[in-house]
């Protein structure tokens, strides 16, 4: 099998393409780690890309330092967990429901369910409806327009239609309603889907921001992607006070900024090189449909 | 007689439906179990998602912040009137067909290149490295992705060093109307692009090798065989998709543009996403922004319904 010249000039073209998108993918992350460690004045000089100049840990020290900050941390975290939870829970039933042939209604449940997926009511009409269900500034404003995700269910109910039959039929000989099958058989079979789908919903409920704007007003419930925006949109936040500089009067500083960033960015860069063959595999799930 | 017939027949069908009706009440209750678990997220789903769809009923109806969800008095197409006759809406419905044009036209291809140019690395280990490095920006908040954006092009920036260099001058791109769509653009493939990819990677991996022997015996390049075996095996992944993205084209990235733009380049960034949340929630007009919505929502599901239409009768694929 011998290769043409073009072929081998591509091949080596192909390499260099590639590795530049990663360099070009991974560059804002390297420029905001490098802009934390960095001290304002160089930053302001536009030297830092991503090598860091004058070497600065004091900002790390001041904003783990802000009692707002861990608390807002906290409030992801209880958001995420508590959001996830539920999420499980609820897109689990609905899932094994709609993946048994024999449910009467199936069609109808299935379609609706999908056609939220092409319709939504719109920014005003759920605005509306949170109020007054009396849920803004409360967990519940965050964690419960996001409880089931459609496409999530769909992954999870086609996984479950792949369960042999004849095991349910097994366990239901032997006695087993279908809360217990639901419980001992179908889900220990199901720990990859179910890890695949606990890391989509809690990447959504970490990254989530929009529903905490709109809801939220008490600084005390924030997640840390607000205390992150509203640093980024210059709101003069509790960290104003420990801007130094005039100019940081106007706009908080960039080297503050790329602070929070890299502490918000920080869990998920941990995790993600062990869970990200979850994800891949929860996307292939969903392709076979 | 044809009368009697006509009735009989009616009877024999009622019966039918009633002795369906029973069947499946049996059904039921013999599998109450099963039932049991579609309580909660049908409620669920009804207030949460089709309560605000009929809640939309307020871009009819005056509605009075604290009063009724559904409005209180009709007022016909009043705020439909509004929207047709506002200059800014019309400038933001512009900007939004052509952000959703870009999208489809810049955004949406990149993971098929990526895709196919990944199809032709060989070495298992640099291939999973570039994979795993792409799809990093996927997870990341939009929150983080605006900052970063905001930080790289800010004047004091990476990009404007680049900048800089070659024509000793800088742009403040944030605040110049002409850079938004570019930087829109730029940052939805950088989030986007890798991740995108997997379905492809995917249809890739079950085309059949023999397939590729075969036309290698013909004298096939490798051009050749992307061309005629690799792409046409990615086909009905293309179509899914690209209805998919159709159905989203008016809902182009509303998070990212609400925190990227500003006074200075709403010319170009302000969408009809924005808008609305300007209408509705900083200046209280909510009737008006519902309309506005309503409108956005509608196309949507025309847009996906007749996508989804035309790709089955002309490539067989379709989303159901």
């Amino acid at each position: 099998m011998q290769e043409s010249v073009q072929y081998k000039v591509f091949k080596v073209f192909n390499v260099f393409v590639l590795s530049l998108i990663v360099f070009l993918t991974l560059y804002p992350f390297l420029n905001v780690v490098a802009q934390s460690f960095s001290s304002e004045s160089y930053i302001n000089a536009g030297e830092v890309n991503i090598i860091p100049k004058g070497f600065n840990v004091e900002t790390y020290k001041m904003i783990m330092s802000d009692r707002m900050f861990w608390i807002n941390y906290k409030n992801t975290i209880v958001y995420t967990v508590v959001g996830t939870a539920l999420s499980m829970v609820v897109t689990t039933m609905f899932a094994y429901a709609l993946s048994k042939k024999r449910l009467v209604g199936r069609n109808f449940f299935i379609m609706f369910a999908v056609f939220t997926m092409f319709f939504n009511g719109g920014l005003i009409p759920n605005y509306v409806l949170i109020n007054t269900l009396g849920l803004d500034n409360s967990m519940w404003a965050i964690v419960l327009p996001g409880v089931i995700s459609i496409y999530n269910m769909l992954i999870m109910k086609a996984f479950f239609e792949n369960v042999p039959e004849e095991l349910e039929e097994a366990a239901s000989i032997d006695g087993l309603g279908t809360y217990g099958i639901l419980w001992k058989i179908i889900l220990p079979l199901s720990k990859a889907v179910m890890a695949t789908m606990v890391l989509f919903y809690a990447v959504a409920y970490w990254n989530s921001w929009f529903t905490a704007f709109l809801y939220l007003d008490e600084k005390e419930l924030f997640p840390v992607t607000i205390y992150l925006r509203n640093m980024i949109a210059g709101a003069s936040g509790s960290m104003a006070a420990g801007a130094t500089s005039a100019d940081n009067l106007t706009q908080i500083a960039a080297n503050i900024k790329s602070v929070t960033m890299v502490l918000t960015i920080l869990p998920i860069l941990t995790i993600y090189p062990f869970v990200q063959r979850y994800f891949v595999s929860g996307v292939m799930l969903g392709s076979v449909k | 007689m044809e009368q009697t017939g006509k009735m009989e027949g009616a009877e024999k069908r009622n019966s039918l439906t009633q002795s369906k009706w029973a069947k499946n009440m049996a059904l039921i209750r013999k599998d109450w179990q099963l039932y049991t678990l579609l309580i909660i997220p049908i409620i669920y789903l009804l207030i949460f998602k089709y309560l605000p769809m009929a809640g939309n009923i307020i871009a009819f109806r005056k509605f009075v912040p604290g009063g009724s969800i559904f409005g209180e008095e009709w007022v016909g197409f009043y705020y439909i009137n509004m929207f047709i006759n506002d200059p800014t809406f019309w400038r933001v419905f512009s900007n939004t067909l052509i952000l959703g044009g870009l999208t489809l036209l810049i955004t949406f291809p990149m993971p098929i290149i990526f895709a196919l140019l990944l199809n032709e690395v060989k070495a298992k280990r640099f291939k999973k490295f570039v994979q795993t490095a792409s799809y990093l920006p996927h997870f990341l908040s939009i929150v983080i992705v605006a900052g970063m954006v905001l930080q790289l092009t800010a004047i004091n920036g990476s990009i404007n060093t680049l900048v800089e260099f070659f024509t000793g001058d800088k742009i403040n791109f944030i605040q110049q109307a002409d850079w938004f769509r570019t930087i829109y653009i730029t940052s939805e493939v950088w989030q986007g692009m890798g991740w995108g990819a997997i379905l492809y990677l995917a249809a890739l991996t079950t085309i059949d090798e023999s397939l590729y022997e075969a036309a290698r015996i013909d004298g096939a390049n490798r051009w050749k065989q992307t061309l005629y075996i690799t792409l046409p095996g990615m086909l009905p992944t293309i179509v899914v998709l690209l209805v998919l993205n159709i159905g989203s084209f008016m809902a182009v990235g509303f998070e990212k543009i609400l925190l990227l733009y500003n006074p200075l380049n709403y010319e170009t960034a302000d969408v009809i996403s924005t808008y609305l949340y300007r209408i509705g929630l900083e200046s209280n007009n909510f009737s008006y922004a519902t309309a506005i919505g309503l409108f956005e929502s509608i196309i949507g599901l025309i847009l996906v319904l007749s996508a989804n239409f035309i790709s089955k009768k002309l490539t067989e694929t379709s989303l159901w």
